[in-house]
């Protein structure tokens, strides 16, 4: 692109015509009618159901998309035989067909174009659009190689387009799945057990005695499976210990509410350690059969005692006790459970080792009730050549973070800023599936990096804050409209699940597979999208599995009798954990070679200066991150966010709930919007809390553009993981301003 | 047979589900909702309590909508369900006006509406679809004439309460506390 500078286009699209009349307020009996006959109305319904999994949030639940006579969208429920779900979906995946009503979505492809010296977008057709990206990779391939054209993607429109970057020669790939979010926890139980976490994480909450929450928000993360055995766990008496600064929805459900002083998880867990230790509580049988690394541990953990962490954390040293006892007793069917969003401070992995290291102790990996041996179905891969070998790619990126097992997407981003001295030119980006500029923190690093592109693309569903940075936007149908690949997926039986379009793609929108094989054809790679139908791809790999998609139709989700042994340690075999001597690693020797602590320990972060708090951040059940935010359906549950403010600050500062008030957080970066306080007991004096995903810049977004703050334009400070690259979010610290700070600009 | 809903306010967390698939199960316009979440915190930090639940219509046996109702569009059906009668009410909000759990609302269309306990659904034998979509199952649905019912032995066995008790409704919502 020729444009001096790749303007962030916050005005309306030109050439793009009026919105289409709004089709809320479905009038579905004529007010003639009566109630009476619209009973007979609804039990006389015939619906069309088809199968689907959900792609509002990463869970993936199995589903039915139920649409009526004149073939429109009425419902989505879930799949009974489905594990993720078991029937029942979340209220994002209930409202999954928001998705789709959505009259914000993004219609047709646009190029950014210069009209009087304005920058903004243009309609395009799918020839233009497709026709310039191979252009544009073509060229940049010829002057730099296919590795500098990059890709940062999520879900399930990523791993179509994965594949294209894959035979073009690039592997210059990342998710903020990784480096943003669940690395460091892959990271410190692949060295501690020898295999990752994963997801949906195998652990057996409907069995448990004991579930520790430790940074964890079941309920308020709508981790289905997670949340509906949780319930169960409940009705079974299990004991739940949630720590946490704040009152979660757990926390409220628990007999333990350990109100812990933020970022000093690890030296609790320590202390739990020293207690287990100390007291002989832990599982002598199973660390002495599977474990090596005891003694160093032992060692260790000896000074870390409840009365030095009560100094550190505030929780009561009897407190502490009490909570290691119980678990202790529950003991192996207890769960402390590893988190999922953990990139908080820097020193992440380590604090998923500590994490790790106490389900070991407490024999909690691979036995009922702890965590269970997961097992997914194998997919077979469609036929297509061997993709050719990069000179590099995202391992080479992001080299100095020995353990990092993902791109980074921080790093590759880096790569695009101009450096003379950069042997990884990143040129141009691919953008597929996930709004970067509120999943990655830094925003002047993202913009920098951004601005110094030769062009950028964007796919995704909906004019997220990300598109108005794009060269290119490709509008991707939602995933009520198209076939993806097939869902498998780690739990305690394999099971696979299809997604069937219940109806056409709405306006002009296509589905990513479409739009990797069109690429992919312009760019001479036609051998890699054998089929003209992506139908085709998963018919075959099916009937390769022993289905059909006929069968599949029916039925959404076929579950498989396990392969792989039992999901429990079979106490009379000896078993070998994937590690190099088949032990679970208590003392680390692989981190130790490398220069980092071999045992985890505490360290001290930094603390709010006066007048500041610690931005703390999470979830709300109805919403996936920023994704969700414009759905008609869960737009109409929560609008905006808003700032949890403890009674004690709101009396100091003077605020009230309701009040509007703005961020500025410690290198002076002021929140673009305001948000409403909420005075409330919840939240400690020390930090503030918001939902994360609010504060869209997009005025296309009509019911999400100005709604709240974004909290990660106020993360500008990033602890980056030494071992594994995660960017730690958690130690941003903000001021609240009551006076309007844009009350003399236009914005 | 007399319908009852109880909800477990130890295990709810909050998430609005209910409210969502009872919207696209009964096409309740966006901006309008025949449930919804409320949450009350108790105490101060960090001796806490947090109580979530999912209200709606108490389908009342001494219903104020029903004895304001000027046209009789709004009466007691089968199974002690609180119903309007869509061409019968005049939307003159006085039922909205009398009831205690502010549980009513005018329908764009220009008539009242509010929970019918899903009761084309019972029709087919379902549940409400607030109680086949709820994750952490905290809600029950059933006959409390049946004293074997999951309702009855719920109520039986749980300590319980019921919103506004003072308002002398005889509400049929039970929260299991």
């Amino acid at each position: 692109m020729t444009t001096s500078r790749r303007k962030f286009i916050k005005i309306s699209a030109l050439g793009l015509g009026a919105v289409a009349a709004s089709t809320t307020a479905i009038n579905m009996f004529g007010s003639n009618s009566t109630i009476d006959e619209l009973v007979k109305k609804n039990v006389s319904k015939k619906f069309k159901r088809t199968a689907t999994y959900c792609e509002v949030c990463f869970w993936k639940c199995a589903a039915w998309t139920y649409t009526n006579e004149d073939g429109e969208i009425k419902k989505i429920i879930g799949n009974e035989d489905d594990s993720h779900c078991y029937g029942r979906l979340c209220p994002r995946g209930t409202g999954g067909v928001g998705m789709y009503n959505d009259e914000d979505r993004l219609r047709t492809p646009l190029i950014r174009t210069t009209v009087n010296g304005e920058q903004t977008f243009r309609k395009a057709s799918w020839n233009e659009a497709l026709d310039l990206i191979a252009s544009k990779f073509k060229g940049i391939k010829e002057t730099y190689g296919a590795e500098a054209v990059a890709l940062i993607k999520h879900g399930a429109p990523g791993s179509h387009l994965e594949h294209l970057f894959k035979a073009f020669g690039s592997d210059t790939i990342a998710e903020p799945a990784y480096a943003q979010c669940r690395g460091p926890r892959e990271t410190g139980f692949n060295l501690t057990f020898g295999s990752w976490v994963g997801s949906p994480e195998p652990t057996d909450i409907r069995d448990t005695k004991c579930l520790v929450l430790i940074g964890s928000h079941i309920g308020e993360n709508m981790h289905n499976s997670q949340v509906q055995e949780m319930s169960d766990a409940i009705d079974n008496g299990a004991t739940i210990i949630t720590v946490d600064p704040r009152l979660s929805t757990a926390a409220s459900k628990s007999k333990f509410w350990l109100a812990i002083k933020p970022a000093t998880d690890i030296a609790l867990m320590l202390s739990w350690m020293n207690v287990l230790i100390e007291e002989s509580i832990y599982d002598k049988e199973y660390i002495n059969k599977y474990a090596t690394g005891f003694d160093e541990l032992k060692k260790h953990v000896s000074q870390f005692t409840p009365e030095w962490a009560y100094g550190i954390t505030t929780i009561k040293p009897e407190v502490i006790r009490e909570t290691a006892r119980a678990m202790a007793n529950a003991a192996p069917s207890v769960i402390i459970h590893p988190g999922r969003h953990v990139v908080w401070y820097g020193d992440d992995s380590q604090r998923a080792r500590a994490v790790a290291i106490l389900n070991a102790l407490l024999g909690s990996w691979g036995r009922r009730g702890g965590f269970y041996f997961k097992e997914a179905a194998k997919v077979p891969n469609f036929p297509a050549p061997a993709y050719p070998e990069p000179k590099w790619g995202w391992k080479e990126i992001g080299e100095k973070y020995p353990l990092a097992q993902m791109g980074i997407t921080t790093e590759v981003m880096k790569c695009a800023l101009p450096d003379k001295n950069n042997k990884f030119p990143v040129k141009a980006l691919m953008v597929a599936g996930t709004n970067i500029t509120k999943a990655i923190p830094n925003k002047k690093l993202l913009e920098d990096a951004i601005d110094a592109l030769d062009f950028m693309v964007v796919v995704d569903t909906m004019p997220m804050d990300v598109t108005g940075y794009a060269d290119v936007i490709l509008p991707e149908c939602t995933y009520l409209e198209r076939y993806d690949d097939i869902r498998s997926a780690t739990n305690r039986e394999p099971s696979i699940a299809v997604r069937i379009p219940a109806v056409e793609p709405k306006y002009e929108s296509k589905p990513a597979w479409w739009m990797a094989k069109q690429i992919g054809e312009r760019l001479g790679l036609g051998d890699y999208f054998n089929y003209d139908d992506f139908k085709e791809v998963i018919e075959w790999q099916l009937k390769e599995m022993g289905t059909s998609l006929e069968e599949m139709e029916k039925i959404g989700v076929k579950n498989y009798p396990r392969k792989s042994g039992p999901m429990y340690l079979n106490e009379d075999e000896t078993y070998h954990f994937p590690t190099d001597n088949g032990k679970i690693h208590l003392y680390s020797q692989e981190l130790k070679d490398l220069g980092f602590d071999p045992l985890p320990n505490y360290t001290k972060h930094p603390e709010p200066p006066q007048g500041f708090y610690r931005l703390n951040y999470g979830r709300a059940p109805m919403h996936t991150f920023s994704r969700t935010v414009n759905n008609p359906n869960l737009n109409d549950l929560k609008k905006e966010n808003d700032l949890w403010v403890n009674p004690k600050v709101a009396r100091i500062i003077g605020l009230k709930s309701g009040q509007e008030v703005w961020l500025k957080n410690q290198d002076d970066i002021i929140s673009s919007f305001s948000i409403k306080v909420r005075v409330t007991e919840r939240v400690r004096w020390d930090s503030v809390y918001m939902v994360h995903g609010f504060g869209h810049q997009n005025k296309k977004l009509t019911r999400a553009n100005g709604k709240g703050i974004n909290d990660t334009e106020l993360i500008s400070k990033v602890f980056t993981d030494p071992i594994m690259g995660g960017t730690g979010m958690r130690g941003n610290f903000v001021a609240i301003i009551t006076e309007n700070p844009y009350k003399n600009t236009e914005i | 047979m007399r319908y009852a809903m109880v909800i477990d306010t130890l295990k709810c967390v909050g998430c609005s589900d209910c409210v969502v698939a009872c919207q696209t199960e009964n096409d309740v316009p966006i901006g309008f909702c025949r449930d919804w979440i409320t949450e009350t915190v108790n105490g101060s930090y960090p001796n806490l309590d947090l109580e979530l639940k999912s209200e709606r219509c108490n389908h009342c046996d001494n219903a104020p909508c029903v004895r304001c109702c000027p046209t009789g569009a709004s009466h007691i059906g089968d199974g002690g369900i609180v119903l309007v009668t869509a061409n019968e009410c005049i939307g003159c909000g006085a039922c909205i006006e009398s009831c205690p759990y502010d549980a009513r609302y005018q329908h764009p269309d220009g008539y009242v509406d509010k929970c019918t306990f899903c009761h084309h659904r019972l029709e087919k034998g379902q549940l409400p679809a607030c109680v086949s979509v709820c994750p952490t199952k905290c809600m029950y649905f059933g006959d409390l004439d049946n004293p074997n019912s999951e309702v009855s032995q719920l109520l039986k066995n749980r300590k319980h309460k019921t919103l506004a008790p003072e308002a002398g409704t005889n509400p049929h919502v039970f929260y299991l506390i």
